[in-house]
């Protein structure tokens, strides 16, 4: 009775970290979340049936954007390429970045000496990136010149080509973001039981052997993650293609973030660019939800389960 | 009861701070511009690069005489029409502002937001009679003036590089045939006979523009400014295609100008360097090579104009490019604030104004600027630029200033098919046709 006594008032004292927290706690956060998330996107949305150059007022236009995109031959490019920039990124970054990580997770001093050289991309903005590699493929005078012939562009005409130039961005987006990726193969990696190494390595067990039965299992949720922060970057790159190749040769790296910015910041037609803006949110949050479900990812389950 | 207590505070002071957030986001989208700063002051908005020192001059001497001042706002040059598309129509606006002109103010125009000048011309015929016809005209919409001219001239030239041209014992092109001789005399010399910069697609565009103008006239883009994208149709327009395709075949631009960039100064330096024997460009090109190569830019840098076309109707005098850029006054000025704001733009009319251009590099567009000219550090260009627009019968504005905004992209990504070869002359006709 006495300890019944003592709980019931404090418990009544609200202090935090007893009994659920308030709804009114999360008011500040839902609040900024409605204004500059989901305000946003519902005026995008509504705006994508629209008529708008930026000045004076909106006129309701009903589907004409959406029948004009369904006709677009360069929205049907962009989006086709958007698709295949994000397949090509998965499958370039994510073999390379999971056996980099789980090199990288040893414990050798020599390894953290590489791996921290390895990690500077991270450091730089995309824009800075992106200018050095311009100035790399410069035909006349950078390093594409003097390699551009190995890579049978005889001429160094690279970003000039529609695949040089489609290839260009593929290889500089994964030379910036390899690294993210294989930091967080690395943690993933150096959180992995030594145990389970020392059995396998008594059964007998190869590094090879261990790779695919320890670390890759282990790293399942790991993968998951890596893969949605790729997938959803893929489909919305936008800085390396607007220095590297403006979305040429003609329109052939036009990708859809890209064609959302040519309607809505050069050409004004903010109505489209909306309707081009729907269609990026909802392809992006449909992938990112079927890798999540399909994965099994959103139950949670733990890769220590029967340890 | 002090547990509900306690409850109720906290969720009323969390809606309060959440209320003041919301309250402090909304003010700051309302605050300042016409008629909404009453601090008596005039915004006026300019272009950042390196000319805007004359604009920072005649700002401090205009503040020196007005009660009511000028508060110069230096946009920097890339965000520059965002900034203005996005602000106009806000209480954000500017009072006075940069412009090129056209289709860069025409929407703003349509919608009344623009203070027409005629009026004030026609009760000063002296400001109207300061600017060269052509230049003041081609900043005009529907024959209304809109701008007061407020820099330099801006024509696209044809240049060539001397010690190449020597080198080759070669002339300057005086006619269409001697430019497709020049081009087999620099093949064979192994250097590219044009520099072009591909990436940037306003660079091929320069040269579609000469060539429509040569083979039709500058009435073929007029009429297509003022009756719509139909009148894309016009043969001038299909043989200027079939013409830079023919250019392209014979290697006029080399292999890999498709990946040759201007911004970074990649065509420039190839022409400087002497890779490539000639470079179609606006006349700041120039100051671009003086900055970069100054060498090159006094001694080695050659200037003409673009050649007539066998059976063109195009007067051969006319030019294309940028005649300037123009001060605009917003409708919403009014009052004292306007006529602080038309005795600011009648500035640039005066001849102190046109001494800061000339000493800054430019070349003035008012019409008495040419007994100035002899105080431009290369006298020679400056009277060759002023003369080659002064005579010329037509001044066409840029196309992708001249349309509305909507059409840029699709514009630049049809120059840019056609000179890579994804589009044939009938198809970039075609997509024209289409915007």
């Amino acid at each position: 009775m006495a300890h019944a006594a003592t709980r019931a008032p404090r418990r009544s004292t609200g202090r935090p970290g007893v009994g659920r927290p308030g709804v009114a706690w999360a008011l500040p956060g839902a609040l900024f979340f409605v204004f500059f998330a989901v305000a946003p996107m519902v005026l995008v949305g509504a705006l994508a049936f629209t008529d708008w150059d930026g000045i004076g007022t909106p006129s309701w236009t009903g589907m004409s954007n959406w029948s004009r995109l369904w006709d677009d031959p360069e929205t049907h490019q962009a989006i086709w390429l958007s698709l295949v920039l994000t397949v090509l990124t998965w499958l370039f970054q994510t073999p390379l970045a999971l056996l980099l990580g789980v090199w990288a997770a040893g414990r050798q001093r020599n390894r953290a000496v590489l791996s921290a050289i390895f990690f500077l991309p991270l450091l730089g903005s995309s824009v800075a990136l992106a200018l050095v590699w311009k100035s790399l493929l410069d035909p006349n005078f950078g390093l594409i010149a003097d390699i551009g012939p190995a890579l049978s562009f005889a001429d160094g005409d690279l970003l000039g080509s529609s695949k040089g130039a489609f290839g260009a961005i593929l290889f500089v987006t994964a030379w910036q973001f390899i690294p993210l990726h294989t930091l967080i193969y690395q943690g993933g990696a150096r959180a992995i039981p030594r145990s389970l190494y020392d059995a396998a390595a008594i059964d007998g067990a190869g590094t090879v052997r261990q790779f695919f039965a320890i670390t890759l299992p282990q790293l399942r949720n790991t993968i998951v993650t890596s893969s949605v922060i790729m997938v959803v970057g893929a489909l919305t790159f936008f800085d390396t293609v607007l220095i590297l190749t403006k979305g040429g040769p003609g329109t052939d790296t036009t990708i859809v973030p890209y064609l959302m910015y040519k309607n809505g910041f050069q050409a004004f037609d903010l109505g489209y660019a909306s309707a081009v803006a729907t269609i990026l949110v909802v392809v992006a949050t449909t992938v990112s939800l079927l890798l999540v479900r399909l994965t099994g990812f959103a139950a949670m389950r733990s890769t220590r389960e029967g340890m | 009861m002090r547990i509900p207590r306690s409850r109720s505070t906290l969720r009323a002071s969390t809606l309060a701070a959440a209320a003041l957030l919301v309250g402090t986001a909304l003010a700051g989208c309302g605050s300042g511009g016409p008629g909404g700063s009453d601090d008596g002051s005039l915004d006026v908005w300019v272009y950042q690069d390196a000319s805007t020192k004359v604009q920072r001059e005649v700002v401090e001497r205009f503040n020196k005489t007005s009660d009511i001042k000028v508060t110069l706002t230096q946009v920097p040059g890339e965000g520059y029409s965002d900034k203005m598309r996005t602000s106009m129509g806000t209480p954000n606006a500017p009072d006075v502002f940069f412009n090129w002109g056209g289709g860069s103010i025409s929407d703003f125009v349509e919608k009344d937001m623009l203070l027409d000048l005629d009026p004030v011309m026609a009760k000063d015929p002296e400001l109207k009679k300061a600017f060269i016809p052509t230049i003041l005209d081609a900043g005009a919409i529907d024959g209304k003036h809109y701008g007061i001219p407020m820099r330099g001239m801006q024509p696209v030239i044809l240049f060539y590089n001397k010690d190449v041209f020597a080198d080759a014992g070669a002339e300057p092109p005086k006619s269409w045939d001697d430019l497709l001789k020049l081009i087999d005399t620099f093949k064979d010399a192994g250097v590219t006979p044009f520099a072009l910069a591909g990436t940037d697609a306003w660079t091929e565009q320069m040269w579609v523009e000469y060539l429509v103008d040569r083979y039709g006239g500058a009435g073929v883009f007029q009429k297509i400014v003022s009756e719509g994208m139909a009148a894309w149709d016009d043969p001038a327009v299909l043989k200027a295609a079939q013409t830079v395709k023919d250019l392209v075949g014979r290697g006029a631009f080399g292999k890999n100008y498709k990946s040759v960039n201007y911004t970074a100064d990649g065509a420039s330096t190839l022409f400087a360097k002497g890779k490539a024997a000639m470079h179609l460009m606006g006349s700041w090109e120039y100051a671009n090579q003086k900055s970069n190569q100054p060498a090159f830019a006094k001694s080695g840098l050659g200037w003409t104009t673009f050649p007539a076309v066998p059976g063109g109707s195009g007067d051969p005098k006319s030019v294309v490019g940028n005649p300037t850029n123009y001060w605009s006054v917003n409708a919403k000025v009014k009052g004292d604030k306007q006529k602080a704001a038309l005795e600011f733009v009648k500035f640039a009319a005066e001849q102190d104004y046109s001494k800061d251009l000339i000493a800054n590099g430019d070349v003035p567009t008012t019409s008495d600027a040419a007994a100035l000219l002899g105080e431009h550090e290369n006298p020679d260009y400056a009277r060759f630029q002023y003369e080659l627009v002064e005579q010329a019968p037509d001044f066409t504005l840029s196309w992708d200033q001249a349309l509305p905004a909507k059409y840029t992209p699709p514009l630049h990504t049809a120059v840019q098919k056609l000179f890579n070869g994804q589009l044939s002359p009938a198809g970039f006709v075609d997509a024209l046709k289409g915007m």
